[in-house]
């Protein structure tokens, strides 16, 4: 009985029960930090399966069931105080990139919605958006004809096309500039992970810090009329040039 | 059969896979400013294609160290393509061969023992014997050589020599059999005469491109970049795109035609047709310049002579013949190619037909015409490239600045070795052929061989050389710088077999231990690239030179060294009969080393300080090794045949001209190099007022063949429901060898997917991204699906690339070939796909 | 000894179920303590972790709700922080310090009373409110213990070590403070099976039973205040057994509530 009263005694101690509380509360304080550092992490840069909302963290249970549903091994799992969130999934194109399943295993496997089962379309998957972070060392803008990103691209012609300009330097080459499409883009990485440069000049970032957005205040004239099938504002007059009796022939009408 | 095929097959797949994973990096990649101060600088034509773009190649300590596109080149302007890019890598796989392998058991030679580790004089001498006891044996024709068109052009004259000249055996032929064999034909056919009239400045001069089966966006990319810029800069440039699937080029393209395979043929027929109806041909051009032939036709598949095919075909044994026909005939043959009956046999609609027959019918629109394989890996391979010739000969044009046909090669000296240097079964340098005796002659009195040295009879061609194999009837084998056994076709039917025939000895000469060189008996290391001093011809005829830059690893020693080296182990009495000996009795006693390479021509050039202008020196180990300047007296030797010969047009410059030039394009006649041939003004060779003149033929015309449709070897049927396509991809070269020991390159591309059709797939439950089991009649691999990406192909159609040695791609495939050309048809085969 | 050797073995077959897999590559539980799926149709899920992404606001969608529900009734019946002994890889962590504190005679260092779970469970859960985010998971070492487990992650190691020193310190461990095991113990209370001193007439006062009690404080009433029920009510009871293992009269044993 004189244990049990010990016992029951050392936990009541006011000493004791002073320390307890004040390290609930060192808890707390400590707890809310590290809530509001992983809250601002959301937007760091790590990338997430398919279907990721932008409230992801406040979905996932980590519990890493979409992990074992990849059959690449693609994803993984955030180390304890990793960027994004100990224990929730993402992946690293340049290591492994995403091979868009057609069937979503990752997505079928999550028990909690966070990898959004209404996403049943690969191809509308929004993980990331490829960027061309690196225009210096890009061989294709330097003229080089790699494009290994384009060709490795499943959405080729869409996700990434190729801008060809004159090369002003060699005078008859062509650069075929990679040009990166958002609309298309699942952010799968593929193109990350073939960039033959020591380091890749394309990367996969987030959506959210990608994309630039055009104000609201405008319109691009030439897409509106695109849209419309005509002009928006119908009659446009044109009155004829005075021109010379004679007009010399333009380069085009020479040519053959 | 110890290592069988499967083990065989699975033990190169591991080592591909061990040496492309462990892979060591050349040093100093990322090298600072002040280290660059102490590179060396200099130039060299890329290892790859037959662009021929040139690099700067940047050494230090005895290593290629950096590479630069050569921004002075007129090809590439300082440009490369993703494999030019890491040339630098290319030698430092951590697999390279560095002493020779011979296959041992019990310390002696066995055919079933294990490589092991030999000197080069263990090596020599059991080849020597070898080669010795199938001569005395089965005569000269139980001797042969597969060699290559990336060859330096020294090392292929000096093949040539030593086979047909020294062994006495025609069985010598290049790897560009695979590749561009029906160009030749073709040109030879029409023309009289090989390669192409016009050269890479038609890119910038054209109003139109028409690529007939070229993935030309993909597979020469720097010649891509230049026609996109032609096409960018000038709005009325047009560029047509003809495929059997959708390919990179069609992204560029402003009319498409993706026919069903083979059928290319109803479609040019259809054009010459359309030309003749709307009064499109240019009158004065075919009267002047140009006669007609009719083609035999039903002429087999170049199949055995067993096969049912062959047996039914009734000109199988005359495929090239032809007797003359009048325009006349000629445009009511062409007649019954309708653009209905076009439209409805190639499955391309009316108004794409019609709309590239207008651009060629366009008398003010100038046209060049590109192809590669898609042409001449084709069971009538030759007729195809007749009858794009025919197009532009109808129109007249032809031989000028942005018009004419053009063939494309792949291999960087697939012009410059293979065809120019004449390494082929049929062929001696400088468009001869064994098979006339007036050129034989004169070969032999530049060679100062004794009359009938070279046998007359045409030799064993790359397909035939396999087949031989297998029947015993080809004993002693040597495959130098080129990956047959995964290139070539149906390898377990046809090639492996040959290679394990216990009566025979096979010899494989290569820097890495490929599938060829596993299958082999005695496995020997060799320099490559600028390792020796060499020189490429591109695909516009342009030769360029190189030093030595830099040592071989270990004892590898170049392909050039082996077959001068290898010379000197036969007396000539072991390999010629007495009376040939005869004939030149001072030749008695003496090694083929003596009379084909001591010959007081090819050692006329003493040893002597390489150095460029910049006052750097460079070695030369042949130059070490026989004491005389070895590439250059080669050269000295076979430019007498450019210069004398009994075809003109073949002219070379100045040996030392070629290594301070970015490259010249023969003709060089009076030190001006040759843009555009046959034409007045353009071709030294053309007689003032003639306008042209196709010299090749003593009638200085060009032939117009009328040649029909024919249907391929192999179709799909019920079973085998897929037409199957093997071909390249941008990333890799050819069988992977180098490219696959990048590791940038390797992570780019690191398998061989099979691409196809989405609903193909669904219907045979397979979707993007599944393993899947190709067969065909021959064999099968397991591959994965991919139904999106770079390559879209029709319904009922497959492509396979056949660069991963894991999936030997073109094992599957028929060795059907063009029966003129001996070209294998890589393009069209009948094969399945199911679920693995 | 029975219940304790029973004990180990739950929670190794436990780690043995998620780990065939990945190890034999005989799949039978995929994913972790936080979320799974057994033999493709039998889902379960940490009702507290899954209480965290509603707090979040996040609606759960998808099989974790019947998880969570399914395991919750399970707990109803076994008893709420039998997870704590039978089933989550801490415990072994405690157990083993505990038993080295005991061999060290380590006995001098601070407790927590064990009202600090309640606390932090609510901290965790306002946390979840607040941030929008399942913030507690970022270091709950219950999850984080099994899942670098299961996943073969370096943090196995850490986490491991960092709750021995933990559990070396302070008696009882993480045990005491861990707000999943408040959050069971919450089951625990109105949960079915118990245990229960139903020989209390027996005791002989040695002690033997507070002294390996992780929780000694729930045995107090049942054993010793006369009128109460001799049935372990309090949800803070793991249900670990080691009482009923360790005494020699026969006290304890497994009971029904009523």
């Amino acid at each position: 009985m004189k244990a049990a009263s010990d016992i029951q005694q050392s936990g009541l101690t006011s000493r004791r029960k002073f320390l307890s509380g004040s390290a609930a509360a060192a808890c707390g304080v400590a707890l809310f930090g590290l809530g509001g550092c992983m809250a601002k992490d959301e937007s760091g840069v790590i990338l997430r399966p398919p279907g990721a909302s932008e409230e992801f963290l406040g979905a996932c249970i980590r519990c890493g069931q979409c992990v074992r549903a990849c059959p690449y091994n693609t994803l993984k799992l955030v180390g304890l105080f990793g960027q994004g969130g100990t224990g929730s999934p993402y992946f690293e194109p340049r290591q492994v990139s995403c091979e868009m399943c057609e069937d979503l295993p990752c997505i079928k496997a999550c028990p909690t919605g966070a990898l959004d089962p209404q996403l049943t379309d690969v191809n509308k998957a929004k993980m990331g958006l490829a960027v061309l972070v690196d225009q210096e060392t890009c061989l294709n803008y330097l003229g080089l004809r790699c494009g290994v990103c384009y060709r490795a691209c499943p959405s080729i012609d869409k996700a990434i096309t190729l801008d060809a300009r004159h090369n002003q330097r060699s005078g008859k080459h062509t650069l075929f500039l990679p040009k990166i499409h958002s609309e298309h883009c699942t952010g799968c990485g593929k193109c990350e992970k073939s960039c033959v440069l020591e380091a890749s000049a394309i990367k996969v970032l987030p959506r959210s810090l990608a994309k630039g957005e055009l104000g609201h205040h405008y319109r691009l004239g030439w897409e509106e009329k695109e849209k419309k099938g005509s002009s928006l504002i119908p009659e446009a007059l044109d009155l004829p040039d005075r021109m010379p009796e004679f007009t010399p022939p333009s380069f085009e009408e020479v040519k053959p | 059969m110890k290592l069988s095929r499967r083990a065989f097959i699975k033990a190169n797949a591991i080592a591909v896979t061990a040496a492309a994973a462990g892979m060591s990096l050349p040093k100093a990649e990322a090298l600072a400013n002040e280290e660059d101060l102490d590179i060396r600088w200099d130039k060299a034509p890329c290892r790859f294609c037959g662009t021929g773009c040139s690099v700067l190649i940047g050494t230090k300590d005895g290593r290629v160290v950096a590479t630069q596109g050569d921004p002075d080149a007129p090809v590439n302007r300082g440009l490369n393509c993703i494999k030019g890019y890491f040339l630098s890598k290319i030698m430092y796989g951590k697999d390279r061969l560095k002493t020779p392998m011979l296959r041992k058991r019990n310390g002696k030679y066995d055919k079933e023992g294990e490589f092991t580790p030999v000197s080069w004089d263990e090596a020599f001498d059991t080849m020597a014997e070898k080669f010795k006891e199938a001569i005395k044996k089965k005569g000269p024709e139980s001797v042969g050589m597969f060699g290559s068109g990336q060859w330096t052009v020294f090392e292929g004259y000096a093949a040539s020599k030593l086979f047909k000249g020294g062994f006495r055996s025609n069985n010598l032929d290049p790897n560009a059999r695979h590749c561009m064999a029906s160009a030749v034909a073709g040109f030879i056919r029409t023309f009289g005469s090989d390669e192409p009239m016009g050269c890479y400045d038609d890119l910038e001069h054209a109003d139109g491109f028409v690529l007939w089966g070229s993935n030309m966006a993909e597979m020469h990319p720097i010649l891509w970049s230049r026609l996109t810029d032609r096409r960018l800069t000038a709005s009325h440039v047009k560029v047509a795109v003809l495929s059997t699937f959708e390919n990179r080029g069609y992204e560029l393209a402003d009319l498409t035609l993706t026919f069903k395979p083979q059928t290319d043929l109803y479609i040019l027929n259809y054009i010459a047709n359309y030309i003749i109806q709307n009064n499109a041909v240019n009158e004065d051009f075919v009267a002047k310049h140009t006669t007609f032939k009719q083609g035999n036709t039903d002429i087999g598949y170049g199949l055995r002579p067993t096969d049912p095919r062959e047996q039914k075909a009734k000109n199988a044994k005359s495929a090239g013949g032809s007797k003359d026909i009048t325009f006349a005939e000629y445009k009511k043959f062409v007649s019954q190619f309708t653009l209905e009956k076009t439209a409805k046999e190639t499955g391309v609609p009316e108004e794409n037909l019609l709309e590239l027959a207008k651009m060629y019918a366009d008398p003010k629109r100038k046209i060049v015409s590109y192809w590669t394989m898609g042409f001449n890996q084709h069971t009538r391979g030759t007729w195809a490239n007749n009858l794009v010739y025919n197009i532009h000969l109808l129109t007249g044009k032809i031989s000028e600045p942005g018009n004419g046909p053009f063939s494309l090669t792949g291999q960087p000296s697939a012009c410059g070795t293979a065809r120019e240097v004449g390494t082929f079964a049929h062929r001696l340098p400088a468009d001869l052929v064994v098979k006339k005796e007036a050129h034989r002659d004169f070969t032999e009195k530049i060679w100062k061989l004794p009359k009938g040295t070279i046998p007359g009879k045409v030799g064993y061609h790359a397909v035939l050389q396999n087949r031989m194999l297998k029947d015993g009837k080809l004993n002693a084998y040597w495959v130098m710088c080129n990956n047959n056994m995964q290139a070539g076709p149906n390898f377990n039917e046809e090639a492996y077999p040959g290679y394990r025939n216990p009566d025979n000895f096979i010899v494989v000469t290569d820097p890495y231990p490929t599938v060829t060189a596993m299958a082999a008996d005695l496995m020997l290391p060799t320099a490559m690239w600028v390792e020796k001093e060499g020189a490429y011809g591109n695909a516009e005829r342009r030769s360029q030179f190189w030093r030595q830059q830099v040592n071989a690893p270990g004892e590898a020693k170049s392909d050039l060294w082996q077959l001068v080296e290898f010379s000197k182990r036969f007396k000539v009495e072991e390999v010629w009969p007495a009376d040939l000996i005869a004939q030149k009795p001072e030749y008695k006693g003496k090694t083929l080393y003596d009379i084909l390479y001591a010959n007081g021509q090819v050692n006329k050039f003493p040893t002597q300080k390489i150095s460029d202008g910049a006052g750097n020196t460079y070695d030369n180990n042949e130059m070490e090794d026989f004491g005389f300047y070895l590439q250059k007296g080669i050269y000295e030797e076979y430019r007498l045949f450019g210069l004398h010969g009994p075809k003109k047009g073949h002219e070379l410059g100045e040996f030392d001209d070629y290594h301070k030039s970015r490259g010249l394009r023969w003709p060089v006649v009076d030190g001006k190099e040759t843009l555009w041939r046959y034409r007045e003004g353009y071709d030294p060779h053309v007689a003032k007022g003639s306008g042209v003149q196709f010299y090749g033929n003593k009638d200085n015309r060009a032939r117009i063949y009328a040649l029909p449709y024919e249907p391929p070897a192999e179709s799909p049927d019920k079973e085998f429901d897929l037409w199957l396509c093997t071909g390249r991809v941008l990333e890799h070269w050819h069988t992977g060898s180098m490219t696959q020991r990048v590791p940038e390159l390797y992570r780019a591309v690191p398998h061989a997917v099979l691409f196809m059709n989405p609903e193909d797939a669904k219907a045979r439950g397979l979707r993007r991204g599944m393993s899947a089991k190709i067969s065909s009649r021959r064999g099968e691999i397991t591959a994965t699906i991919e139904t999106r990406g770079r390559n879209r192909m029709p319904k009922g159609q497959v492509f396979l690339p056949f660069f991963d040695a894991r999936r030997l791609a073109n094992k599957l495939i028929l060795d059907a070939t063009c029966p003129i050309s001996k070209e294998t048809d890589f393009k069209k085969c009948a094969a399945k796909v199911e679920r693995a | 000894m029975k219940w304790l050797i029973l004990r180990r073995l739950s929670q190794l077959a436990i780690l043995a179920l998620f780990l065939s897999g990945p190890l034999l590559g005989v799949w039978i539980t995929r994913g972790s303590l936080a979320g799974s799926m057994t033999l493709d149709f039998l889902p379960m899920a940490d009702p507290f972790t899954l209480l965290q992404t509603a707090l979040a606001g996040h609606f759960p969608a998808g099989t974790a709700i019947i998880g969570a529900l399914l395991v919750t009734l399970f707990y109803l019946l076994v008893g709420g922080r039998v997870f704590c002994s039978w089933v989550c890889p801490v415990n072994i962590i405690t157990d083993v310090a505990s038993w080295i504190r005991k061999k060290l005679d380590i006995k001098h260092t601070s407790t927590v009373g064990p009202g600090l779970r309640y606390w932090l469970l609510a901290i965790a859960c306002t946390l979840a409110i607040f941030s929008g985010i399942t913030a507690w998971e970022t270091i709950n070492p219950a999850n984080v213990m099994a899942r670098s487990l299961i996943f073969a992650m370096q943090d196995a190691i850490w986490m491991g070590l960092g709750l021995f020193i933990f559990a070396l310190l302070i008696k009882g461990g993480w045990c005491r403070i861990c707000p999943t095991g408040a959050f069971y113990s919450l089951l625990g209370f109105v949960s079915l099976t118990k245990v229960k001193a139903s020989k209390r007439e027996n005791c002989d006062n040695c002690n033997a039973c507070y002294q390996v009690c992780p929780e000694p404080q729930v045995l107090i009433d049942p054993l010793k205040t006369t009128g109460s029920s001799p049935v372990i009510r309090s949800g803070q009871c793991t249900n670990c057994g080691r009482c009923i293992d360790v005494c020699s009269q026969d006290v304890f044993r497994f009971a029904r509530r009523f």
